[in-house]
């Protein structure tokens, strides 16, 4: 079908060069943008990031910006555009106006739809750029508390091996920003056009607007995020708990200011939430949206294969258990929200690590740019790996399940050698193999924090080298 | 009388066996005409030619003069009515009755294919109201079932199909009434309806009743809403087509047990008339089978000072006689039937039977016995078609033996048949599971003439069309339809509406084509054979295809029954309908066996995630402190009681 699709896409490559020069201006407009960030903060930190970053990370959109550019000249596109690991039923570009998609995102695509491709490309680089700025300044945040806490002597003798020292974070951004542009789930989602690059640039902005400590516009674009897919209402917590914490507010609940704060934030987000559901509203002149949306997206009825645990679930479901299980599998999203607050009250960046990770893996409709997105977080926790179990066989699983996807796929739907169990043994181990990613992580990240309070080589009452054990 | 039938029936088998087997001597003696005959014996030879030419007027003359009978027949209808009312059984015919009235009508038309059309079509008027409060109670010839239903259900138009098998538009030409393959109903309801859809829903699980069809599966995921392609065919131009629904169930399987029924809607049930004829064991074993129901308003003269309801039934039945003949082709009514007929149905006002021989005015083609006198020309489908006539009413038309068994005699396979001037495909293209592409070809085979044609198209919910794949291209080139009215689909409520207004260029192929994506279903949601396919409903095609003879407009002028059930408003074109094939398309499955193993599965990796997360969450490091093995311990209480201190 394709025929040599190597040939066509180095050529597509040669011509996108040549051709795209639109695509290079869009870089131009960004990098400015984050190089002049960048300067500010030279001159206030020394040990900042250097001016020099900003040429890798041009370099390193332009190359992002060079493949996607290369992709869509080729005849992938349409083979991309129809994979159901790359596309749900709710991001589905090539669904078209029978997709259930919020208004706004109709009603942007309605005067960007001679411009798709620049818009998605648009997306990744803005998401790529947020995240950029949002962890180097959460670096700084963590280089500074780590100093303070050392001048404090607050770190025990032997753990001088866990600090952290300003060159191993230096790439860290970078590596950050390559994560994601470079992983070729982002490429596949942009250049499928699925709408979910755009959700995942709101809720990178989100991000950096709350790790700069903006309050209004950590609220406006978490309920932006939430108007896109409801899911991202979780983030809520981590925001919180970064805000307050960033403005020394205690998390008590017996405080007015901690009440006071919650109630500001509540009121911006409700707030900017009802303008957008108004102004929808007014879009479209019905609130027919509302149950075509975001009932799509909680009653699941749609049960189209995807990387995700439901749609086979609820094929296979009896009718009288339905309802349960849906609410038992929609409250599964946002049930780890409370517990993990509490846990990780005092690393509300980790906690939006984790609760990503957790919305990526329940979700109702999956895509791997969902994953891309909390995976582009991996680098910025580079100290743990030294406390992770089994992260060698659970890539190697990931690996191999996203061989497999279109292996199976194709078994199943066009040679018809293999049936739909195939394909949704591979989903289950695909959701397995990203559970024990995350929960391994979260393992890291509490066993690091346990050292850093109680030494890293402990004893035991004997004297003999002791081993941790949760219990 | 049923031994009286089956001595006859016995004696029509032998003279039917003595005439395929003896030579043209006792095929004289079937024929009454034998002046004609005899011109049409032998095959026709060059030397010959001269002596047809000849004969030729006055061939001429004689369907000038049957024709003239034709429209005399109007004047005659007093006369007739008496007629058939005097060897009724117990036909009341009193002054004051109503004013109802019941034809019976068989056309017959040999195809090219050498198949045999028969399309029967019986007509009750009444002229009532079924709309006013007080309701209809006295029924003489309309049935009693169908007229609660109009009243109790506000029905404006009704008309209901039950089709075996697909019309071969190529093959056979253009049947006299249309329809697609299963059940098709589409009801106008009066402006007065409130509740449409419960209405609707009310009537079809009615109608399932009373003709013992799976018609209570019309629901709202294959009912819609044709905004252009259903206009009523009776009087009253109402065109909200908010009253209006259309549904098929292109999987329904047409059989003994919808004929029944529909046979008892008949005034003479099957015990007289041409209804005789409808023997099952005959019907079903044809190529082609549908029956139908119409009910509507229709004027009753041209002023349309007063209206009346019309039922028409109407039964059409292709039979492949050719293959079953061993060869021979060669039919009779009692081929096709197993049945001949001895009389008219006494309370039919009029009972015909016409046979088509507008391709064989000579006699070339084919022999017809027992000849009659009788021609009638009609215009049909946009041609002038000649028939003979037999009028069932006339005892003389029975003969000697008070039975009639026509009787077709092919001589030559050769004859070309005018090709449609319309006719439609439609396929699924693409492999796989995930996705295809409908394709529907409209051929326009006029030479000249372009015309509009309204596709309908309702696609089920589990294709998921996308719409702006669609295109529509003539002659290579693309063709903007003039109108277009989408409804996309909801999951689970209703079915995508496509319907279009598109201009066929004159001698061309225009194919429209949409992209769909096949949806996975919930596993209860699947017919008990997935792995056959699901049917998708044809796509109906209405236009007004331009007529090579002028139309006959006056629709209340007395015309063969054939005739007359599309009504024609201009001269210059006639109204076509047609039906594409219905798609059978296969649709992803999940395994079926499967349900306990993947809720347990699901619920594990559910579980997994919870699991670790609770044991994080809850848990805390502490060091290891091994606790002593069971030996060691005991070791250590017998040192302890020994005074020696533990290990």
């Amino acid at each position: 079908v394709c025929f040599s699709a190597r040939s066509m896409a180095t050529t597509a490559y040669l011509l996108s060069i040549t051709e795209n020069v639109k695509y290079y201006l869009l870089i131009f407009l960004v990098t400015p943008f984050a190089l002049i960030k960048k300067k500010q903060k030279q001159k206030k930190q020394t040990r900042a990031l250097p001016v020099k970053m900003a040429a890798p990370l041009t370099l390193l959109l332009l190359v992002a910006v060079t493949v996607r550019a290369a992709l869509f000249r080729s005849c992938l596109t349409e083979l991309i555009a129809e994979r159901v690991e790359v596309v749900s039923p709710l991001t589905a570009w090539k669904r078209g106006k029978g997709a259930p998609a919020t208004p706004l995102i109709i009603y942007l695509f309605h005067f960007l739809v001679d411009y798709a491709e620049v818009t998605f490309m648009l997306a990744d680089v803005i998401t790529a750029v947020a995240l950029y700025m949002a962890v180097a300044d959460y670096n700084k945040q963590v280089f500074r508390k780590q100093k303070y806490a050392l001048e404090a002597d607050r770190y025990p003798l032997d753990c001088l091996e866990l600090i952290r020292s300003p060159k191993e974070m230096y790439y860290i951004p970078l590596k950050v920003a390559m994560f994601y542009l470079l992983n070729p789930f982002t490429i596949l989602c942009c250049v499928a056009k699925s709408t979910c690059g755009l959700n995942n640039a709101i809720i990178a902005l989100f991000i950096l607007t709350t790790i700069k400590g903006s309050v209004l516009l950590s609220a406006i674009f978490l309920s932006l995020a939430t108007y896109q897919s409801i899911y991202p209402l979780t983030l809520c917590a981590p925001a919180l708990l970064y805000l307050m914490q960033r403005q020394y507010i205690p998390v008590n609940f017996r405080r007015f200011s901690f009440w006071w704060f919650i109630a500001q934030y509540a009121f911006m987000y409700l707030g900017s939430l009802f303008v957008l559901v108004c102004l929808s509203f007014f879009l479209l002149g019905s609130w027919d949206y509302l149950p075509s949306v975001y009932g799509f997206i909680l009653s699941v009825p749609d049960l189209t294969p995807n990387i995700g645990l439901f749609w086979y679930f609820f094929a296979e479901m009896f009718e009288h258990f339905r309802l349960f299980f849906l609410c038992v599998f929609q409250i599964n999203v946002f049930f780890y929200t409370i517990p993990l607050s509490v846990k990780l009250k005092e690393h509300p960046v980790f906690l939006i690590f984790m609760q990503l990770a957790v919305i990526s893996i329940f979700k109702s409709y999956p895509t791997v740019g969902d994953i891309a997105l909390y995976m582009a977080f991996i680098p910025v926790w580079n100290h743990l790996h030294r406390f992770l179990r089994n992260i060698f066989l659970v890539s190697c699983v990931l690996l191999a399940c996203s061989a497999l996807f279109p292996v199976l796929w194709h078994l199943w739907i066009y040679a018809g050698s293999a049936n739909s169990n195939f394909y949704y043994a591979i989903t289950l181990l695909f959701n397995v193999a990203q559970i024990l990613l995350v929960s391994d992580y979260f393992y890291a990240f509490l066993r690091r924090e346990h050292h850093l309070t109680y030494g890293l080589y402990l004893k035991r009452k004997d004297g003999s080298e002791a081993t941790l054990v949760l219990k | 009388m049923a031994a009286r039938r089956r001595l006859v029936s016995a004696l029509l088998v032998f003279l039917c066996a003595s005439s395929v087997f003896s030579g043209a001597e006792s095929q004289e003696a079937t024929l009454t005409g034998g002046h004609r005959a005899a011109a049409v014996d032998d095959p026709p030879t060059d030397t010959e030619r001269a002596e047809q030419a000849a004969e030729q007027p006055a061939v001429e003359e004689r369907r000038w003069e049957a024709t003239e009978v034709e429209e005399a027949t109007p004047d005659e209808a007093a006369g007739e009515k008496q007629d058939t009312s005097a060897p009724g059984t117990a036909a009341p015919s009193s002054a004051p009755q109503p004013k109802d009235d019941f034809q019976e009508e068989l056309v017959v038309r040999p195809l090219h294919s050498g198949d045999i059309y028969a399309s029967f079509q019986f007509r009750t008027l009444w002229e009532t109201d079924f709309t006013r409060e007080n309701k209809v109670s006295h029924y003489r010839l309309f049935p009693k079932s169908l007229g609660q239903v109009i009243s109790k259900f506000s029905v404006r138009e009704l008309h209901i199909s039950f089709t075996q098998g697909y019309w071969r538009t190529m093959q056979w030409g253009q049947p006299f009434l249309p329809s697609p393959p299963g059940a098709e109903l589409w009801v106008w309801f009066q402006d007065s309806v409130t509740d449409v859809d419960g209405t609707w829903k009310e009537l079809t699980n009615v109608l399932s009743g009373i003709f013992c069809a799976s018609l209570n599966f019309i629901d709202s995921t294959n009912t819609v809403q044709p905004s252009a392609s259903f206009k009523p065919l009776g009087i009253g131009n109402a065109t909200d087509h908010r009253f209006l629904r259309y549904a098929t169930l292109p999987r329904e399987i047409v059989c003994t047990e919808n004929l029944t029924p529909w046979k008892k809607l008949l005034p003479c049930g099957s015990k007289a008339g041409l209804a005789v004829l409808l023997k099952s064991e005959k019907l079903f074993h044809s190529s082609f089978h549908s029956q139908a129901v119409h009910i509507r308003p229709v004027c009753e003269d041209r002023q349309c000072k007063t209206t009346s309801w019309e039922l028409r039934q109407t039964l059409n039945v292709v039979f492949d006689l050719y293959t079953s003949g061993q060869g021979k082709r060669e039919w009779s009514l009692f081929k096709m039937f197993s049945r001949t007929l001895t009389e008219a149905c006494p309370l039919a006002s009029s009972s015909k039977i016409y046979i088509d021989v507008t391709d064989n005015p000579q006699g070339e083609q084919f022999e017809l016995s027992p000849a009659t006198a009788l021609l009638s020309q009609a215009v049909v489908l946009g041609d002038r078609r000649t028939f003979s006539v037999y009028d069932l009413t006339q005892q003389i038309t029975f003969g000697s033996v008070r039975s009639l068994n026509l009787l077709i005699r092919w001589k030559s396979t050769e004859g070309d048949m005018l090709r449609p001037l319309l006719h439609a495909e439609r396929y699924v293209a693409g492999y796989g599971l995930q996705t295809g592409e409908i394709h529907t070809l409209m051929y326009n085979n006029h030479p000249y003439r372009s015309f509009p044609v309204l596709l309908l198209d309702s696609v089920p919910w589990y294709l998921r069309l996308y719409i702006h794949t669609l295109t529509v291209t003539s002659k290579g080139k693309d063709n903007k339809p003039s109108y277009i009215h989408y409804q996309p689909s909801k999951d689970r409520l209703r079915p995508h509406l496509l319907e279009m207004l598109v201009q066929l260029p004159p001698n061309s192929v225009t194919e429209v084509t949409v992209q769909f994506e096949r949806a996975l279903l919930k596993w209860t949601e699947y017919t008990p054979d997935p792995n056959h396919g699901f049917y998708v409903g044809s796509s109906v095609i209405s236009s007004l295809v331009p007529s090579i003879v002028a139309m006959d407009t006056n629709s209340t002028l007395k015309r063969p029954l054939f005739s007359s059930f599309f009504p024609c408003k201009e001269e210059s074109s006639f109204f076509v309908r047609i039906y594409t094939e219905p798609l059978l398309v296969n649709l992803p499955t999940p395994d079926f066996s499967m349900p306990y193993n993947v809720i347990c599965l699901t619920c594990t990796v559910v579980a997994v995630g919870y699991g670790s997360l609770y044991n994080l969450l809850t848990r805390s490091f502490q060091i290891e402190e091994p606790s002593p093995g069971l030996a060691k311990r005991i070791a250590n209480i017998i040192r302890k009681m020994r005074g020696v201190p533990p290990l």
